[in-house]
């Protein structure tokens, strides 16, 4: 996985809440048997008409968000489905960054798993950073994980919470089964007593 | 000792290893796994030269893609993505040992239903799958919930999932229902009334009177829903109802071993006092029959209700809302049982049980589907498919002028032919009402599997008391 440090780039604004997965990539998109490839369909249904076309006012497809690297959403973004598909795109799409007031847990954890940090703020800091998005390509966001803040394009900056195990594999790019076949022992020790001690698991 | 939930019982009963920050090594009992969300994980398994570590505790089956058509054992019924996306498991489930049902097995269906008919889920165990809907098998008290693909290989690599404990939310329902009020209508009244992220970061524990009151089936359910509000997983604590159900399924326990299993499973309840983070109380007398007017599960309101104005909400809802009713063709103040339906969909891992279908029939007997509507039942396995047959209920559905169809996902995602065209709106039994959901631009009204059959009587929503 590709270790996530700083990014200073354009943040696209979604001030939409209860952004779904199937939003964020339908189903159509689910029977490619590959993790790459999905960011052209991000926000496929929001994004091109019937024939193909893009929708010129949906945020990602306006010039100045096209190389977007930070999302700022509105409540409760990626619920729904568990689909991983969903991060797989918006990395794809080249977005490292998304930033909500909440986030569906699913979604949350897999982003962790796909070098894409999610940041949550309060509703005031999420409508600062908001409209700080809304400024367009001239203005770039800082985020930086390893100080766990976030900064406008005006100086401004906020300090986030994350999960120090999270943060760690993600500054570091680390895999997870790597991380826990170093547990093995334990795996075996609790698999030798659980069937011992409810043989019908 | 302190009090517990039922929730930490069965999450301390799992912890393998647990890091000086929290973060624990849970032992999963059960890994359950479609087409859709694991060739990818087998794939990072086969690229690091990685077996699955407890194919015995594996069990796949494929049901998102698969037609519900009877001609479908022609695999030029499924589109060529769809087929490799199935061929891929199957060739999975072969080369890493796993247990399987294909298509072509009678026990074959949704995921979430051939678990536990399977008797493949037990109270207190650890289920995952890469299927937000896990949730399903917290009715027999066990720890379940949806992963992503990533989780999927970890899994199937390590039999543990990396995790940090929710937090304990007890959702109760006192009393008891009111004729025409079923499973499908708590959950949507709880999603309605704590909104779809009331649940981030915890645990449900669904109890009380109304809960207690409920078949399996109809705890499946209610626990089905947990994730649309948000919450990781929902659990039911078992009790005779749940032991009975699992008594003589397939790979359930049996003889000696199933009545060790049942002292196991009799302490797992929430001790008195047990601490929940929160809790809300819905009384079960006060439910009325539940519809969704927009895009998101939490738009619920009584059938006897009308279409909001989207200026009754709050914050970022109102937005929302405009968006949803443009969306879903409707006006502010319209009652909702004007709203016309021109599909009735009866199914999925929520409502696509044995005892749903025999709603929907008790229904539907002697009556017919209104003209020009589409109609379609899709039993959620194999077995409940034959059960219905046998019950006589698939001729009541094709009297009524219903298709019978195989079992599968079907139109609850629309990954496989069975979807709605741009502007056609559905009276559904699935789970979610996203734009797009069963379909481009279709138009999705979760409902109850009695609300749907009373609607493709009438052809337009309606309170099913009035046809009892």
């Amino acid at each position: 996985m590709e270790k996530f440090q700083k990014v200073q780039g354009i943040a696209a604004p979604m001030p939409l809440v209860n952004i779904d997965t199937d939003m964020i990539i339908p189903k159509i998109f689910l029977k490619t048997i590959k993790r790459s490839g999905l960011g052209v369909n991000l926000f496929d249904e929001m994004r091109y008409d019937r024939q193909g076309n893009e929708i010129e006012d949906f945020v990602l497809n306006k010039p100045q968000y096209r190389d977007a690297e930070i999302l700022v959403a509105g409540d409760n973004f990626g619920c729904g489905s568990s689909r991983e598909h969903a991060p797989w795109a918006i990395a794809d799409f080249g977005i490292k960054c998304v930033i909500s007031t909440s986030f569906a847990d699913i979604f949350y954890n897999n982003c962790f798993k796909n070098g894409i940090l999610p940041i949550v703020f309060p509703q005031e800091v999420v409508d600062v950073l908001m409209k700080d998005a809304e400024k367009g390509s001239n203005a770039r966001m800082t985020v930086d994980l390893e100080g766990q803040t976030v900064t406008t394009s005006d100086g401004e900056s906020f300090s986030f919470e994350v999960d120090s195990f999270k943060k760690h594999c993600l500054l570091n790019g680390l895999d997870d089964i790597g991380l826990t076949m170093q547990n093995v022992d334990a795996i075996d020790a609790f698999e030798a007593k659980n069937a011992a001690d409810r043989p019908w698991a | 000792m302190s009090p517990k939930t039922l929730y930490d019982k069965i999450w301390d009963a799992h912890v393998a290893h647990e890091s000086e920050d929290g973060t624990c090594l849970l032992y999963i009992d059960r890994h359950l796994v479609h087409e859709v969300t694991s060739p990818q994980a087998f794939e990072g398994l086969r690229m690091a030269g990685r077996k699955v570590r407890a194919p015995e505790k594996t069990i796949a089956v494929p049901d998102h893609n698969v037609p519900t058509t009877l001609d479908r054992a022609n695999a030029s019924t499924m589109t060529e993505d769809s087929r490799i996306q199935v061929e891929a498991l199957d060739t999975n489930a072969k080369e890493f040992g796993i247990n399987y049902y294909p298509v072509s097995d009678v026990r074959q269906g949704i995921v979430h239903i051939v678990g536990p008919e399977q008797g493949w889920t037990l109270p207190g165990m650890t289920v995952v799958c890469g299927d937000s809907h896990t949730a399903t098998h917290g009715a027999f008290g066990a720890l379940a919930h949806g992963i992503g693909t990533s989780e999927v290989e970890h899994v199937l690599a390590t039999q543990t999932l990396i995790q940090k404990k929710s937090k304990n939310m007890k959702v109760e329902i006192t009393g008891k229902l009111k004729p025409g009020v079923t499973a499908k209508d708590i959950t949507l009244a709880v999603i309605g009334a704590t909104g779809t992220a009331g649940g981030t970061g915890y645990v449900i524990e669904y109890c009380g009177e109304a809960i207690r009151d409920l078949s399996m089936e109809g705890r499946m359910t209610v626990c089905n829903m947990a994730i649309e509000g948000g919450a990781r997983a929902g659990l039911i604590a078992p009790d005779q109802k749940t032991f009975d159900y699992v008594k003589g399924r397939p790979h359930a326990p049996k003889g000696e071993q199933y009545d060790a299993a049942v002292e196991y499973w009799k302490t797992l309840f929430t001790d008195e006092g047990a601490h929940f983070d929160k809790v809300v109380t819905l009384k079960g007398e006060e439910i009325e029959p539940v519809v969704t007017w927009g895009t998101s599960p939490e738009d619920v309101l009584p059938i006897s209700a009308v279409v909001p104005a989207p200026e009754s909400f709050k914050g970022g809802k109102v937005d929302a809302a405009k968006r949803s009713i443009e969306y879903m063709g409707l006006t502010a103040g319209q009652k909702l049982t004007d709203i016309q339906i021109d599909t009735v969909f009866i199914g999925s891992c929520t409502n696509g049980r044995i005892e749903d279908l025999r709603a929907a029939a008790a229904i539907l007997k002697g009556k017919k589907v209104k003209d020009g509507m589409r109609a379609m039942v899709v039993p959620g396995s194999g077995l409940v498919r034959a059960q219905a047959e046998e019950e006589g209920l698939a001729d009541i559905f094709k009297e009524a002028g219903f298709e019978w169809r195989m079992a599968g996902c079907s139109m609850c995602l629309a990954m496989n032919p069975d979807q709605l065209s741009e502007g056609e709106r559905c009276a559904s039994t699935s789970n979610r009402n996203f734009e797009g959901r069963q379909g481009y631009k279709g138009r999705t009204h979760l409902v109850s599997p009695a609300m749907a059959a009373a609607a493709a009587i009438t052809g337009h929503l309606t309170d099913v008391r009035e046809m009892m």
